[in-house]
């Protein structure tokens, strides 16, 4: 435990002295500070569309959260390319094989200094729709429901980032696979959405409830709606754990 | 003596891919000794220490360090161990102390003997008067010593350098020479490199590497401080049989223009017999040069390639 806190603080001082993670943390500020600000408007020049089921939180809180996981599409990978593909590239990561520090421990280190980062960005997120209490009653539950779900989206996320980035030794390669791979999830949702049914030797196949199943952001949607389901809070921390669990896998068969 | 043994390696094997890189090495470390790592570039050099420190698995062999086995017991293994890699493993945008700081959490070195720990370390290194700057900004010589003040800074039994000095210019390569030797007081030190006069300069061992096999490991004893080598270049020398026949001479070789290279029997110190000759015989002698015992031309032999290496 020692080694991942000592693996843990030393990541997050790297990525508060590095310009990139101010970068993405304006950048992503900006752009959700921005789609905030268009929302609000919009409600205030037509405020008939609060309806009686979608209330201010639904649809400033929604649509602030649900951009934010587009964000985080095109963040996250800029950050976890750094944590196993350039670290080997440069031949730092011989430091961390080297030291009395198991595997788990240089993953799960990584991991929650990741974390700790983008939990500040969280913050930051989580702050704009919140900020509205001051003037008009909000549906937390709601509100909470879509926040568990946007963490668990950035715990899978970077889980999913951190393996893709221990299979390679170059950071671009590892990015770029790794923003492939968030928006082949996001396509396998909108395929859920198709009404097909392909009938195979005489079986009808639940294709769309097959792609809803596996689509991660399927499973975040139902929290955005506030529906706080056992099942999709699983659904993410069976996927961040399995993911965290092939990169110590992957980084053992290196010594191999 | 079994508990003087700080890195014990027996018959390492590590196949890449089909290739056999590292082909039954055995290696032995006491305390306080220096063993210098030679081998031509592709010997298997940085293979081996690799495996040594526990960054590579070794295909077949066993190594313990300390007394714990590596496979079974690394976390203790890795704790009396420090290691250099070829490329120093530092963080550009860290300062000196800043890394130094991480690398004595990462080694579990206690907080309170953290702060102790780390000044030692860069005394040691000679680091005291950089430790707030950016290691990105400093110099190849003083990453190289920040890498090597990484590899002290929990005070190991067993250090490995692998080619510390690749790179560096001749101050700061004497620098690291010094530091080594420095070290050696206090820890068992493997150093690599392909540079014959590095290995000649520190290490008290001397292990030569070829296709993955250890085809010396010597001792350099008393003897190797009587030159065995002597270079003379004589005005109006006498044939090269003449030479080969006088007391003690085991081999001579004619270089041109009046030069010879004259290899003494093992135990014989034949410079003075040779100036004194030279003098009575009238060769006007010229110069002469003498060699410790000849580890280049040995190296040379050593790692020529054979048709059954090749095989």
């Amino acid at each position: 435990m020692n080694a991942t806190r000592a693996i843990a603080a030393h990541e997050l001082n790297r990525l508060f002295v590095s310009p990139l993670s101010w970068t993405l943390l304006a950048v992503t500020q900006l752009l959700l500070g921005i789609l905030f600000a268009l929302s609000l408007t919009d409600i205030s020049l037509n405020p008939q569309t609060v309806g009686e089921y979608d209330g201010i939180s639904a649809i400033v809180g929604g649509g602030v959260f649900r951009f934010a996981t587009v964000v985080l599409l095109l963040v996250v990978p800029l950050l976890t390319m750094r944590a196993f593909a350039e670290e080997r590239k440069s031949g730092n990561l011989d430091l961390m094989l080297a030291a009395p520090a198991p595997l788990w421990a240089i993953v799960l280190g990584k991991f929650a200094a990741l974390m700790g980062y983008l939990s500040l960005m969280f913050v930051l997120i989580a702050a704009m729709p919140l900020s509205l209490a001051l003037f008009t009653p909000l549906d937390l539950g709601l509100l909470s429901a879509g926040l568990i779900g946007l963490w668990l989206v950035m715990a899978s996320f970077c889980a999913i980032g951190l393996f893709v980035s221990s299979l390679t030794r170059e950071p671009t390669l590892a990015a770029i696979a790794t923003l492939g791979v968030l928006m082949l999830l996001w396509l396998c949702y909108a395929v859920s959405t198709f009404d097909w049914q392909p009938v195979v030797l005489g079986t009808t196949l639940p294709f769309g409830d097959i792609a809803h199943a596996l689509s991660l952001i399927g499973h975040h949607d139902a929290l955005l709606r506030g529906v706080f389901s056992s099942a999709d809070v699983l659904y993410f921390v069976i996927f961040t754990l399995g993911f965290l669990a092939l990169t110590i896998v992957r980084l053992d068969m290196d010594r191999h | 003596m079994e508990s003087d043994l700080k890195l014990v390696a027996q018959g390492l094997v590590r196949d890449y891919a089909g290739r056999r890189a590292v082909d039954g090495v055995d290696l032995s470390l006491t305390r306080g000794e220096v063993l210098g790592l030679l081998g031509p570039n592709g010997a298997g050099k940085s293979t081996t220490l690799r495996m040594l420190a526990g960054t590579l698995a070794p295909s077949a062999g066993r190594i313990e360090i300390a007394g714990f086995d590596m496979a079974r017991a690394p976390l203790q293994a890795k704790r009396h161990l420090g290691y250099l890699p070829e490329h120093p493993p530092v963080y550009a945008e860290l300062t000196v102390d800043e890394y130094l700081k991480f690398c004595a959490r990462l080694h579990r070195i206690p907080r309170a003997a953290r702060r102790d720990a780390i000044a030692q370390a860069k005394a040691d290194c000679g680091l005291e008067d950089v430790g707030k700057r950016l290691i990105g900004n400093l110099s190849k010589g003083y990453q190289q010593r920040v890498g090597i003040a990484q590899a002290i800074v929990h005070r190991p039994d067993v250090l490995i350098f692998d080619e510390p000095t690749a790179g560096l210019d001749p101050n700061q390569l004497r620098g690291i020479r010094e530091l080594v030797a420095r070290l050696a007081a206090n820890h068992s030190v493997i150093v690599s490199s392909h540079i014959l006069s590095e290995i000649e300069a520190v290490a008290a061992r001397v292990v030569i590497l070829h296709h993955g096999r250890v085809v010396l490991d010597e001792r350099p004893s008393g003897i190797a401080h009587i030159p065995a080598v002597v270079d003379i270049t004589l005005r109006s020398g006498p044939s090269t049989q003449t030479l080969a026949a006088l007391a003690g001479v085991q081999s001579v070789e004619s270089t041109g223009d009046g030069r010879w290279r004259v290899v003494a029997e093992t135990g014989h110190d034949i410079r003075s017999a040779l100036a004194e000759t030279a003098v009575h015989q009238g060769w006007q002698l010229l110069e002469m040069t003498s060699h410790a015992p000849d580890l280049e031309s040995r190296f040379r032999e050593l790692t020529r390639d054979v048709p059954d290496h090749a095989a």
